[in-house]
């Protein structure tokens, strides 16, 4: 287990260096991730934003495991992650870089009561008898927001924003240094996005987490993240400062994900999509 | 348990009332019933209904009545017999299939779809060919024979189960394939397999007493329903149809009330989740 | 044009009645966009439905529904048919669920105006390639020969745009059209839809739980909250002046940072190629 302390904050927490998976189905060959390089800072939280297909989900799938890369190396930590995960390699990782998905209604088991969620990681992970796990279940709910009377509540008893904070518990609940969220958020009313977003950023703040935040979202972006990286295609377009990339975008496809963002006053405007489309096309 | 009754309805109630009597006669049969089934007396064949022999006598002059209650041990052990043995081995190939997927799922898949070609009757018969006729044998035969059909159900529900997050993420905290299948996976398609076991108990009691009839399961002076069926064919010739009709109305009162109470619990189960 | 009044919803639960829908009021003028915007469990695509009559067949409805003057819950058969052929159009989130995945666009769309308008079937193709240009699709011939598994999300759901603009219905209904698609495909598709309805001069009810995309075609928008209307008004006065706590909640929700947009300032130099920034 990694504590937050051993790194200075700023010093890389994850490192990708030329990340490459292409995926064969059938006859076509589509290219994933194509050389993909970046770097997170401890205690940051950096944005990958992207549409469908621009390979912004893989990239998190093999960063926190499920995937394997064709080739190029992911650093966590300042340790190399071995490309074969295997189960005592997947239990390593676990303990530094944890997961919470996109989907709460189907991220929790709906025939089992919700902290055997956190109790089963907080098994794998800690020594702590059942009584200490017990305690540590409440006191990670609590610091996510939930009651304690919940713990004993099923799926379907709790709203999308409260199964949402289970998931979060859960990623606590092994100690990590770094959270990857896929669209955490995405499937919450608006009104509960915003709350979820405050609680992350507050346990970053308050346990120097790193986040990496994959997101199609620009709002989300603008809510919770310090970096941004743009991806298109399986590539990084563009990269840097939230507040500069959205506000002065170098890129075409960024000024053209900006131009089509739904924002007070917006309008969709055809000629301007044709034109931006034009030229990332050249 | 005020779910449950909610659930049934009514109709469903009073089926489950039906399997529970006949459960009941089946295991009070050494103490309810006034005759021993297998004897009978030359001088009391054909007997109509009476005090003494409530549903009369067959042409070997035993209690009907009796019969029947002895008659639903086997009559419903053989088919007990039948669903577990498919519940058990269905789900294990199911789940391995689906954990593992790639080769070792090809592989399972085509050794259920060989067993899927054989007619169920037919390999049962295959069986007790080989290795004679009985109960046990009968049921087994018949168990191999209804694999295939939970495999499958529980395979197409697994795999549409096994990619969502909550079997992801304790697979990202290392956690063993088998422990996550039994903790995660099993309780998930739990439900399914109730259903399947009440649905092929229903099938496995007309099958099994289909080759009673035969010849091939149970065999006389044994009390079985099917058997009984066969054995009261010559009574019905002639004029006397009692054993047979009865017999065969106990078998499918069973086989309907039990179809019914799976599809009661099952609507929930394969309508889903609740929202 | 379209006149709900008091409109109220309830459907029969195990525990009691739940109300969906609590005297909901609203308006349509013809030719108008009219936005209602809610969260999830608002009652914002009940209320569609019951417009469509395809409400749960054990809800029980009370009020009116009013299509230039007639009462749509009255309706029932061969005039509810008509209406729904010829006078009010839907257009739904999953394009999917909407055209036959066994039939070429081309023929889904003739086969529809076929149906619903008697024209002859060579007519109705050529009626179909025309819709599907107004839709900006460009290989017209390419998407009449596709099926829909061989099309995008986003071409889908301008497939089914052509499909319900077919009739030039007074009305069109959209229940959270664009949520499903990416935010480029989102943007192209709202432009289209806007262009379509004000060519043809129809009038918009435009369902999504986005208030700014609402207020992106909409003329007025309804805020809805727990079967409810809680405020109604033009965006620029929900936006700057929310009168309703809810409302606001909405407003405050959304970030405060600046976006680049396209007519702000003239277009930064573009980096070409990859770039290598580092930090």
């Amino acid at each position: 287990m990694t504590s937050p302390t051993d790194l200075t904050a700023g010093s890389p927490m994850i490192t990708v260096t030329d990340l490459t998976k292409t995926f064969r189905t059938g006859k076509r060959v589509v290219a994933a991730l194509d050389a993909v390089s970046l770097t997170v800072p401890a205690g940051s939280c950096l944005a990958v934003v992207g549409e469908s297909g621009s390979g912004k989900t893989t990239l998190a799938r093999i960063i926190v495991g499920l995937e394997k890369a064709d080739s190029g190396t992911v650093a966590v930590a300042g340790r190399v992650v071995a490309a074969r995960a295997d189960r005592r390699e997947l239990r390593r990782r676990a303990r530094t870089i944890q997961m919470v998905f996109q989907d709460p209604q189907s991220s929790l088991n709906r025939r089992l009561p919700v902290h055997t969620a956190v109790d089963e990681v907080l098994r794998v992970h800690t020594d702590l008898g059942r009584a200490a796990r017990r305690q540590r279940c409440e006191e990670l709910f609590a610091l996510v927001g939930l009651p304690a009377r919940f713990l004993r509540a099923l799926p379907e008893e709790l709203s999308g924003g409260q199964r949402q904070r289970v998931a979060i518990a859960r990623a606590l609940a092994a100690d990590p240094a770094v959270i990857v969220l896929d669209e955490s958020v995405a499937a919450l009313d608006v009104t509960v996005q915003g709350q979820i977003l405050a609680l992350l950023d507050d346990l970053r703040t308050a346990k120097g987490l790193t986040y990496l935040f994959i997101t199609h979202d620009l709002s989300v972006v603008q809510l919770i993240a310090d970096q941004i990286v743009v991806m298109r295609r399986g590539r990084i377009v563009e990269r840097g400062a939230t507040a500069d990339v959205l506000g002065r975008p170098q890129h075409p496809y960024t000024q053209l994900l900006l131009a089509c963002a739904p924002r007070p006053g917006w309008k969709p405007q055809r000629g301007v999509i044709r034109a931006l489309r034009d030229e990332i096309a050249t | 348990m005020k779910r449950f009754v909610k659930r049934m309805g009514p109709l469903g109630m009073v089926a489950v009332g039906i399997v529970l009597v006949v459960v009941l006669g089946a295991v009070l049969a050494p103490v309810i019933a006034p005759y021993d089934p297998t004897v009978g007396s030359v001088t009391q064949r054909y007997l109509g209904p009476s005090a003494e022999h409530l549903l009369g006598t067959d042409q070997a002059g035993r209690d009907i009545f009796s019969r029947l209650l002895w008659g639903a041990r086997s009559s419903l052990v053989g088919p007990l017999i039948v669903v577990v043995v498919t519940a058990v081995f269905g789900t294990v190939l199911a789940l391995t299939s689906v954990w593992f997927g790639g080769l070792v799922d090809s592989f399972i898949s085509r050794i259920l779809d060989l067993l899927f070609a054989f007619p169920n009757l037919l390999l049962a018969m295959l069986a007790i060919v080989v290795f004679g006729s009985g109960l046990s044998t009968a049921a087994l035969a018949l168990a191999v024979a209804y694999i295939p059909y939970t495999a499958r159900v529980i395979r197409s529900t697994a795999l549409r189960e096994r990619n969502l997050p909550y079997i992801r993420s304790p697979q990202l905290q290392g956690i063993a394939g088998p422990v996550i299948t039994v903790r995660h996976l099993l309780p998930n398609v739990a439900p399914l397999i109730i259903t399947g076991a009440t649905i092929n108990f229903g099938f496995a009691m007309i099958e099994l007493a289909a080759l009673s009839f035969l010849g091939l399961g149970v065999q006389p002076p044994q009390a079985d329903w099917g058997l009984m069926v066969s054995n009261g064919q010559q009574s019905l010739q002639k004029g006397y149809p009692a054993e047979s009709l009865l017999a065969g109305l106990c078998i499918v009162i069973t086989v309907a009330a039990l179809g019914y109470v799976g599809e009661k619990l099952g609507g929930r189960a394969a309508a889903g989740r609740k929202a | 044009m379209l006149d709900i009044r008091s409109l109220s919803l309830s459907i029969a639960g195990d525990h009691g009645a739940l109300e969906i829908l609590r005297n909901v009021s609203l308006t349509v003028g013809r030719g108008e966009a009219v936005g209602l915007v809610g969260e999830s469990g608002s009652g914002k695509s009940m209320t569609l439905r019951s417009i469509l009559r395809t409400e749960p067949r054990n809800a029980t409805v009370t009020g009116s529904v009013t299509l230039e003057g007639v009462d749509l819950l009255t309706l029932a058969g061969e005039p509810l048919r008509m209406l729904r052929a010829h006078e009010v159009s839907m257009i739904a989130q999953n394009p999917h669920a909407v055209l036959n995945p066994v039939l070429p666009i081309g023929r889904y769309l003739a086969e529809g105006m076929h149906d619903a308008q008697g024209l002859s079937l060579k007519a109705a193709r050529l009626r179909a390639g025309e819709l599907l240009e107004q839709v900006g699709i460009d290989e017209v011939d390419r998407v009449l020969a596709a099926y829909p598994h061989q099309l995008s999300g986003g071409m889908l759901q301008r497939v089914v745009i052509a499909g319900a603009i077919a009739g030039k219905p007074k009305l069109m209904l959209a229940d959270e059209p664009t949520t499903a698609l990416d935010v480029t495909t989102q943007a192209e598709v709202m432009a289209i839809l806007d262009d379509c309805r004000r060519e043809l001069g129809m009038a918009l009810l435009f369902v999504t739980h986005d208030l700014d995309l609402a207020a992106a075609v909409c003329d007025r928008i309804n805020v809805m909250k727990d079967g409810e209307i809680v405020e109604t008004g033009v965006p620029d006065q929900l936006r700057d002046h929310p009168a309703h706590p809810y409302t606001r909640e909405l407003m405050e929700s959304r970030p405060a940072g600046i976006l680049w947009s396209p007519d702000a300032t003239p277009a930064p130099t573009i980096a070409k190629g990859h770039d290598d920034f580092s930090y």
